[in-house]
């Protein structure tokens, strides 16, 4: 177990390593910090002023620490376009991005399973079929059109819900913002959270679906069967819990490929979040911005692969074994 | 299954009455199976319809796009099936506010994308391969770091790759360029952030046929490994790596529209799919609505065709996938 | 393996009792805890339908052991499947009916037909390995099933599942109920295995080649487990196997599978010593030990036909070497013949069939 847990943390951290050291080259070879800050019109003095302060003339092995230390400390210097810092331009819209992504992760993990067990058990039916051949579509389509789609239909022409923003939002505590307390807020979150959530759902669904039609055809299952066992205790204790193990594992990184893809559907709604940050950081080269933004991701991705490792161990005795348990 | 592709070749000396190998060809399971689901059917001919389209655009559309003589600014916003009254030109699919025929513009755009998503597939394609092999061929530490390096990326997907790869290049580049080369950059934004599944898939191919005797032999003889390498042991691992290719092309044509769409692709002036969409979502709140849709349907019906190939083929080629 | 027949019957009033029409052998006198009569199984396909099983009719008397021997898609799992109602789909059952103790299962409703599961019909599958879920410890597989059948709270089922596992043999079973599959051998699993299928002491199981998957050493011991608490509970076993072995040392009677059709059913010496289907002697011949006078053993020409092609007439005709005219039109049904039943026309009470004479004026024998 301990083993285990060391060898995925040192992995983890060599991954982080890895992301620290793409972000600072960005940062440090991507265009020139100071004249990127300063504009063209300033000084040779103003730049080495700049220059001294930031560090930028020091060896770049320092740079490369003080770096590492800063970003420890959520520390990532002041954006280019906006000229405030980077952790502020981010902590502010981090409330509405993590709101997104969790009511949409909540979503298509919920639904997905839910739709993935019924077209499991009742393969045969229409409404399986109907729901598989939907879901193929759902695969194939690229978010942003599915958004814009969504818009189209539900804001344009139906006029039945807000076609992009976050609506009213309530402030808790200081920095956190809020949508789930109004109504607007709540009809606001619908499209995007559909949208961003449709494409992990029909992943899971189908994954949900092919486990489980595996699991089903196995000899435990009709040893259960054959034990006297009600569909109920046979599909959702036995089969449910041997299709979760492999789903788990996708689900968990699912579940951080939609924060990266809430860059996507921010931009479509024009949602104030992170991503909408990141893709104008892209588009105007606010590499402190795209720095921070990197690092964050990664965090959340290798946070996610770990508990997602841990979770594995802790659903599957085997492995557990196998760790040095016994 | 695996069998009767390969005989395709060494089939013929076998069978008297020599088969010819489009006789063989159509034989195959390939065929057999193509010819038994109707889905598949309908997205090959959609799929043939809008690479030929795409094309031959400037033949098939009624005006060049991106030429701005042809444009007439006076039949801004004709809606679809229309003859405008002041120049006397047929709208298919609307015009846009330049007086851009959105069916041209369709046209022309498609063909963008196709550009795109074929480069970028084999960019990552000739990438992935050369890098697995290297790593499977030659192992060690060269081995090591290729998957190592494949991991880290691994770890993100590959829009948030591609999305920073072109942030990159573009900050190296001064801003007056960037419209130029935006199809060369975003074609390597989007081929680099594709190749880790070709080095896996070919690394793995590599080692496992390494070990298999008549590479020993070959290596006993003294063959040189270059000579092993591209003789005996690329044809064996291409199968997979046509398999990843064709979904690869799909999501290759997503990715390029979602960067578009994004405005971090290909500019106004030079549209492809995913930018006509963008621009077109301005229009949609003010009734213009066939600028935005008639694009988003011809992604759409692409993107779906060509995935349902892909699956299709991946099936086909390789159950073991599924 | 020995070719003993069941010296150490422990019911031989059951198998000296005399054949009563319209009953099986073995079963006078007393209601049959299983009786299956007509059974056909058809599995639909693209190219039509397939009858995997096709008029099936046999009892099993209470405490009785039924061997059920043929080669592999004979349908000897397919029976077991179809009588515990566990067919694969498109596979049903297309006629015929099944009694358990006299009432009729075939055509409850299924939530009528689980509850009979594991508490009157059990089975056991061919690989231990995989009959246990690898994801629940072997105490909470047994709880379950347990609690399933019987009015127990999770202390007293406990308290059953550690005597059922003791019963089975698993030593130290206090330490070893909460232990997960994987941590258990080949043998042990299976002891497991049956433990679950006798924890609601059904009064008949079904055991699909019990030992198949075993090692050779540890099958004897698997096979006696299964004996003794068969009979010291009186559940009756429908043993299905092709090792003519383990029928020779376990089973009471046998009855003989081929292309989906009962051929032969009798008392395992009689069918072992004194085989009446052709197709039974040629494979009694074929068996080392059995066959143990032969220097060479003997093979039946050909091969069992696919279930899309089974000839008109009786389905072993185009192997059988008396096979007439008649063999090749009319199936016949089972009729006694020596001290079992056959479905052969050679012993047709009416109008035998003559065994094919060959040039010398002998028999025409399987055993050259």
């Amino acid at each position: 177990m301990l083993a285990f847990l060391i060898q995925r943390v040192l992995q983890a951290i060599f991954v982080m390593f890895v992301v620290a050291l793409i972000s600072f080259s960005l940062f440090h070879y991507v265009g020139d910090p100071v004249l990127n800050m300063l504009g063209q019109e300033a000084t040779e003095a103003d730049r080495a002023a700049l220059r001294a302060q930031l560090g930028l003339d020091q060896p770049v092995v320092v740079q490369f620490w003080n770096f590492i230390v800063n970003a420890a400390q959520f520390e990532f210097g002041i954006s280019y376009r906006s000229a405030r810092p980077v952790t502020d331009l981010i902590l502010e819209r981090l409330p509405a991005t993590l709101e997104l992504a969790i009511i949409s992760a909540i979503f298509a993990v919920v639904m997905g399973i839910l739709l993935g067990i019924y077209t499991a058990l009742r393969r045969r039916s229409w409404l399986a079929n109907f729901i598989m051949t939907a879901s193929l579509i759902g695969v194939s389509l690229p978010t942003f059109l599915i958004g814009v789609l969504l818009i189209y239909l539900f804001a344009v022409e139906l006029g039945m819900l807000p076609a992009f923003g976050r609506g009213q939002t309530v402030r808790i505590g200081d920095w956190w913002t809020t949508g789930l307390l109004t109504t607007s807020g709540l009809r606001s979150l619908i499209l995007p959270a559909i949208t961003l959530g449709l494409f992990q759902l029909t992943l899971i669904m189908r994954l949900v679906r092919a486990e489980m039609l595996e699991v089903l055809s196995t000899d435990y299952i009709k040893f259960a069967r054959a034990r006297g066992l009600s569909n109920r205790v046979v599909h959702l204790r036995h089969a449910l819990k041997n299709t979760m193990i492999p789903v788990i594992t996708i689900i968990g990184l699912q579940l951080g490929t939609i924060i990266a893809f809430a860059i996507i559907t921010e931009t479509v709604f024009q949602w104030p979040g992170v991503g909408a940050l990141f893709i104008t950081a892209v588009r105007f080269v606010d590499v402190p911005v795209m720095a921070a933004y990197l690092m964050m991701i990664a965090l959340v991705f290798v946070v996610i692969n770990l508990v997602v490792d841990l979770l594995y161990y802790a659903v599957d005795p085997r492995l557990r074994a196998q760790g040095g348990g016994k | 299954m695996s069998q009767n592709v390969q005989t395709r070749d060494s089939a013929a000396p076998v069978v008297p009455p020599k088969p010819s190998k489009w006789r063989t060809f159509l034989d195959s399971d390939i065929v057999y199976s193509w010819k038994r689901q109707p889905v598949v059917i309908v997205a090959t001919l959609v799929t043939l319809i809008m690479f030929a389209a795409a094309l031959f655009a400037p033949w098939i559309a009624p005006q060049n796009p991106f030429d701005p003589r042809q444009l007439e600014l006076i039949d801004a916003f004709t809606p679809p099936m229309t003859t405008s009254d002041f120049t006397g030109n047929f709208y298919l699919l609307g015009s846009d506010s330049q007086g851009r025929d959105v069916f041209s513009a369709i046209l022309y755009g498609s063909r963008i994308s196709l550009l795109v998503g074929f480069a970028a597939v084999i960019f990552a394609l000739v990438m992935g391969t050369a890098l697995g092999l290297l790593a499977g061929f030659r192992g060690g530490w060269r081995d090591a770091l290729i998957m190592r390096i494949a991991d880290v990326q691994l770890t993100f997907p590959s829009i948030l790759m591609a999305l920073l790869i072109f942030g990159v290049i573009r900050g190296f580049l001064p801003r007056s360029m960037h419209a130029e080369v935006a199809i060369i950059v975003l074609i390597i934004a989007i081929g680099l952030s594709d190749w880790v599944q070709y080095a896996r898939a070919v690394r793995g191919a590599t080692m496992v046929e390494k070990s298999k005797e008549y590479v020993q032999a070959a290596r006993v003889i003294g063959l040189p490994a270059r000579k092993i390498l591209f003789q005996h042991i690329l044809p064996n691992v291409m199968r997979p790596v046509l398999v990843i290719g064709t979904i690869g092309l799909a999501l290759a044509i997503i990715a390029e529209a979602t960067l578009s769409f994004l405005g971090v692709g290909m500019p106004a002036t030079q549209p492809s799919l995913g930018t006509l969409i963008r621009v077109g979502q301005d229009y949609m709140f003010s009734g213009e609505w066939w600028i935005l849709l008639f694009p988003g349907v011809a992604l759409l019906i692409l993107a779906l065709s060509v995935n349902l190939l892909g699956d299709w083929l991946r099936d086909v080629l390789n159950p073991k996938l599924r | 393996m020995s070719s003993t027949p069941s010296s150490d019957n422990q019911r031989p009033a059951q198998l000296s009792a005399a054949p009563v029409a319209g009953h099986e052998p073995g079963t006078a006198g007393q209601e049959p805890v299983l009786s299956v009569r007509h059974l056909r199984v058809e599995f639909p396909t693209r190219h039509g339908t397939l009858v995997a099983l096709d008029d099936v009719s046999f009892d099993i008397a209470p405490g009785e052991v039924l061997g059920v021997v043929g080669e592999s898609g004979a349908g000897k799992s397919m029976t077991g499947n179809a009588v515990i109602r566990l067919l694969e789909p498109p596979g049903h059952i297309a006629a015929g009916e099944v009694r358990l103790s006299g009432k009729r299962i075939d055509d409850l409703p299924e939530e009528r037909f689980v509850p009979l599961r594991g508490r009157h019909i059990g089975m056991i599958f061919q690989d231990p390995l995989t009959s246990l879920n690898p994801l629940f410890s072997v105490g909470d597989q047994l709880i379950e099933t347990i609690r399933t059948h019987l009015p127990m709270n999770e202390r007293e089922a406990r308290e059953e599942a550690l005597k059922l596992l003791r019963e089975v043999g698993i030593p130290a079973p206090e330490n070893r109920i909460d232990s997960y599959p994987h941590q258990f051998s080949g043998g042990m699993r299976q002891r497991v295995v049956i433990a679950l299928a006798l924890a609601a002491r059904p009064e008949f199981i079904i055991a699909d080649e019990p030992t198949t998957a075993l090692d050779v050493s540890v099958q004897a011991q698997i096979l006696a487990l299964l004996k003794r608490l068969c009979a010291d509970h009186g559940t009756a076993v429908m043993l299905v196997t092709h090792d003519m072995g383990v029928i020779a040392e376990t089973a009471d009677r046998v009855a003989v599978m081929y292309a989906g059709r009962l051929i032969e059913i009798g008392p395992v010496d009689q069918v072992i010593r004194h085989p009446q289907h052709p197709y039974t002697k040629g494979l009694m011949a074929s068996i080392p030990g059995i066959a143990k006078r032969l220097e060479r053993l003997y093979q039946i020409e050909g091969s069992m036909p696919r279930l899309a092609a089974i000839p008109e007439g009786c389905a072993f005709n185009p192997r059988c070497p008396h096979a007439q005219q008649r063999c090749r039109d009319e199936r016949p049904d089972l009729m006694p013949a020596g001290g079992s039943r056959a479905a052969c026309w050679l012993h047709d009470p009416v109008d035998p069939l003559p065994p094919r004479q060959d040039a010398e004026g002998e028999e025409v024998s399987h055993v050259r």
